[in-house]
């Protein structure tokens, strides 16, 4: 593995767009061509050096490079944007969109992630440490096509809409969540082990949410198939009891399913209120 | 300037010149006989053709639907981006870009007029004011009359010629072209939850029928005088079994006879994308194409002209004034809809569209289109359209020309691209002409020209006729477009050189010339000046007690047309 470090130096006020911070961009490029590797700042065309010290051992093969960027970048978006392969560090906090479009490899954010993190996301890994904006694998803005493929997993809190039309792949959130996790899902597995403020699978059609914790409101579009204990979900077991619903009944033909752990649930269940 | 275009292979159906190598001689924006040598600048197109510039009659540029289908939908946007260039606007947009760009791309190809074909008359302040930010191309916009209040109330009366000062008096309100009917009298019951099946089937309240209308326009078009023919979108869209219906509708005009104070059109009616009402069967599983039938009619017949709405087979935006279709449509992929009830006037629907070349119904539909362009004989009664963006954005023209000119290209398409009910279902893969250049001419320039009635100054490159020109860099004489359908496609896809009345405006594919405003063409006519001042008094009452605005908010001032040309219909 290649290791190519870059050192933000001073974050600027207006965002920086890198989606050419990826191993396909840096593959088959010298330290000095990666330092002169395009970005924006703002309607800006800058360079990545004008923000970053670039040091490392550059590769041909994107699947040999790992990107260690060793410091906090909450003005820089699109890190990792439509990576098919290696593997990025980002040692600190990230803006929006990080991962976004990611095809393959791995992205591991150790602080916090902005909105959009894994935006229509169809393969790889996207791990963040600390907590995620709104809309964390998404579908594009307008789309009905969200994401198809891969992990993403966030060991903090994240906000509203994530998960909004899913089609595909894995998402783990291991804190709490705002409203509308798994909006318009119709695939793929969401799994929340914190609490949800409320409409949890709003109009999903299809795939399969796992609530841990507590929901405060729960939709009314849901119908109550009873409790279930041990259950499997696309082969991994979830222990304990679940409350299990089918729906979004307000959506045509819908087949999502919703467990949503017993443990101070009660309230949701249709013949307990 | 002064130029000389030199040494082309020149296409000008209009004048009957095909493929003739020759020089055209351009000055203050014209045609012209000659010009010197010494002082013109010269533009060589040995081995280029040359074609006059391409002439939409049928597309959604501008308006209301149009800016919907922008605004809902930015996962289109995202797919065809242009940055800001020197001279250039930035823009956005595959199916439906915005206006800047809109301009842009039909310069690109060649193309210097689009038509936008559906303007409700209360939005027509907003779809002149995008006209003026849509640069290059010349235009006009067809106001809906097909489910007007007025024009049923009148019509119910059997009162031809209050209808015809009404349409008079609205044509010039709000500076439309042309009476553009849609789904007559089904829109008008969609406003009541329903729609209409067939012609004889009437609308509520005002409990006249499609035919009523069809025929009571007609009459009133040629009263007028109009350069153009009724233009209409027949009802039944999209259902297997329409075809009757289209059929029809073809047949109750006939008899009127074309009456137009400028222009030379022979139709009196023309059919806007026909593709999509040559449907047999009763249901989307015993359906079949019935444009074999249609292609007859419009053989055998010379009072109609049609245009196809060809399916592009690409991801699209469909939008039209025929609000209950596209509730039909909403219902069948389930995407987002947007619907609209324009008062007494009209309604809209947008929704998003897969034509995918694996799924079955599109590539029936792609094959019913192509059906239509080789089986109607003469190409001077078809004109090449996708209904843009319904049946696919305007940018496929090249490809549908590739399609067109190259028996080859259909053949693997049929065979190895498509879905197999394109041969089931049609008769496209029993069809091996091509059409050649001097076709490809009529079907985008001189066809599309003469039936709007421009053809005086568009759609030839006659002495007297505006100097828009189009070059492309394919060599007739040398390369086989059977062959080298590709290399035909790219070429007409970025023009080497296209004139806009006289001006460079385009130089190997790319704009370079922007700033220009086109012009707007629109109906200055009055009917019968005291009739229209009785239909005025009546109109402004209806404003009072059913309108939203103000009579006196309504009308389209002269300073919403940068370039205003008004033509002359009955008066003048």
């Amino acid at each position: 593995m290649s290791e190519i470090t870059l050192t933000p130096k001073e974050q600027p006020q207006v965002p920086l767009e890198a989606q050419n911070i990826t191993p396909d961009s840096f593959a088959g490029k010298s330290i000095d061509e990666i330092k002169a590797t395009e970005i924006w700042h703002g309607n800006i065309k800058t360079k990545i050096e004008e923000f970053f010290e670039v040091a490392g051992e550059p590769s041909e093969n994107p699947s040999e490079i790992k990107i260690i960027i060793d410091g906090d970048v909450n003005k820089t978006k699109r890190i990792g944007q439509s990576m098919t392969a290696g593997e990025i560090v980002v040692k600190g906090n990230t803006n929006k969109y990080v991962g976004a479009e990611m095809i393959g490899g791995k992205i591991t954010v150790e602080g916090d992630a902005g909105s959009w993190a894994g935006q229509d996301m169809k393969g790889g890994e996207l791990t963040i440490l600390g907590n995620a904006g709104d809309y964390i694998g998404s579908a594009y803005r307008g789309d009905w096509r969200g994401m198809s493929g891969g992990l993403i997993t966030v060991h903090g809190n994240v906000g509203n809409e994530i998960a909004e039309y899913m089609l595909g792949g894995k998402m783990v959130i291991k804190g709490n969540v705002a409203i509308m996790p798994g909006i318009h899902m119709n695939g793929g597995v969401l799994i929340i082990e914190g609490n949800v403020v409320a409409r949890t699978g709003g109009e999903m059609k299809g795939g399969i949410i796992v609530v841990k914790g507590v929901i405060n409101e729960f939709l009314p579009g849901f119908e109550y198939l009873g409790i279930e204990k041990d259950i499997d979900v696309e082969g991994e077991i979830f222990k304990g009891a679940f409350h299990k619903f089918k729906g979004d009944l307000a959506t045509k033909g819908s087949n999502g399913l919703v467990y949503v752990g017993v443990a101070g649930n009660n309230h949701i269940v249709p013949d307990k209120r | 300037m002064e130029y000389i275009i030199k040494n082309g292979i020149v296409y000008d159906p209009l004048n009957e010149i095909n493929g003739e190598v020759k020089d055209i001689s351009i000055k203050d924006g014209k045609i012209v006989e000659s010009v010197s040598e010494s002082e013109a600048q010269i533009i060589d197109a040995t081995g280029k053709i040359v074609m006059p510039g391409g002439v939409d009659p049928h597309s959604h540029i501008a308006g209301a639907k149009v800016n919907v289908g922008r605004m809902y939908r930015p996962e289109d946007s995202k797919k065809d981006v242009e940055g800001k260039g020197t001279s250039l606007r930035s823009g956005s947009g595959f199916s439906v870009p915005s206006t800047f760009m809109t301009g842009y791309r039909y310069a690109q190809m060649g193309y210097t007029s689009a038509m936008e074909a559906a303007m409700p008359p209360l939005l027509s302040r907003h779809t002149h004011e995008e006209f003026e930010d849509t640069p290059i191309i010349d235009h006009a916009a067809y106001p809906l009359f097909g489910n007007n209040w007025f024009v049923m109330e009148y019509l119910k009366e059997g009162d031809i010629e209050k209808c015809a000062a009404y349409c008079s008096w609205l044509l010039r309100a709000t500076k439309g072209y042309t009476l553009k009917i849609v789904n007559p009298a089904g829109t008008e019951a969609w406003g009541w939850g329903g729609n209409v099946h067939g012609i004889h089937d009437p609308a509520p309240y005002f409990d006249v029928t499609g035919a009523d209308i069809i025929k009571g326009l007609a009459e009133v078009n040629e009263k007028l005088r109009l350069p153009h023919a009724i233009h209409l979108h027949c009802n039944d869209l999209g259902h297997p079994g329409n075809y009757e219906t289209t059929l029809d509708s073809f047949d109750v005009p006939k008899g009127i006879k074309p009456n137009p104070a400028t222009g030379s059109r022979d139709a009196v009616i023309y059919a806007t994308h026909v593709q999509f009402h040559s449907y047999g069967g009763t249901n989307w599983r015993d359906f079949v194409s019935e444009a074999p039938k249609v292609a007859d009619y419009v053989n055998k017949n010379d009072h109609i002209v049609i245009d196809v709405g060809q399916v592009t087979l690409d991801e699209t935006t469909t939008m039209t004034a025929d609000g209950p279709m596209e509730f039909d449509l909403h219902t069948l992929n389930g995407l987002k809809w947007a619907n609209c009830d324009v008062e007494l006037e009209t309604g809209s629907g947008v929704v998003p569209f897969l034509y995918s070349p694996r799924a079955p119904v599109p590539s029936a539909q792609w094959g019913v289109g192509l059906e239509l362009f080789l089986l109607i004989e003469d190409a001077s009664k078809v004109c090449l359209t996708t209904d843009s963006p319904n049946g696919g954005p305007f940018t496929r023209y090249p490809r549908i020309i590739s399609w067109l000119m190259s028996n080859r290209l259909r053949k693997d398409m049929i065979e190895n691209q498509v879905h197999k009910w394109a041969q089931r279902k049609t008769s496209i893969a029993t069809i091996d002409r091509e059409y050649d250049f001097y076709e490809i001419a009529q079907i985008s320039r001189s066809t599309p020209a003469k039936v709007l009635g421009l053809s005086d100054t568009k759609g030839h490159l006659g002495v007297g006729a505006d100097a828009d020109v189009a070059i492309y860099s394919f060599n007739p004489e040398t390369q086989d477009p059977s062959a080298e359908f590709e290399a035909l496609e790219a070429a007409f896809q970025k023009a080497a050189y296209v004139l806009k009345d006289g001006q460079i405006v385009v130089k190997d594919g790319l704009v370079v010339n922007p700033n220009r405003h086109g012009r707007t063409y629109w109906i200055d006519t009055v009917y019968n000046p005291e009739l229209e001042k009785e239909v005025e008094s009546e109109v402004e009452r209806w404003f009072k007690q059913y309108y939203s605005v103000n009579f006196d908010n309504y009308s389209v001032q002269q300073e919403y047309l940068p370039k205003s040309v008004p033509i002359g219909g009955w008066s003048k």
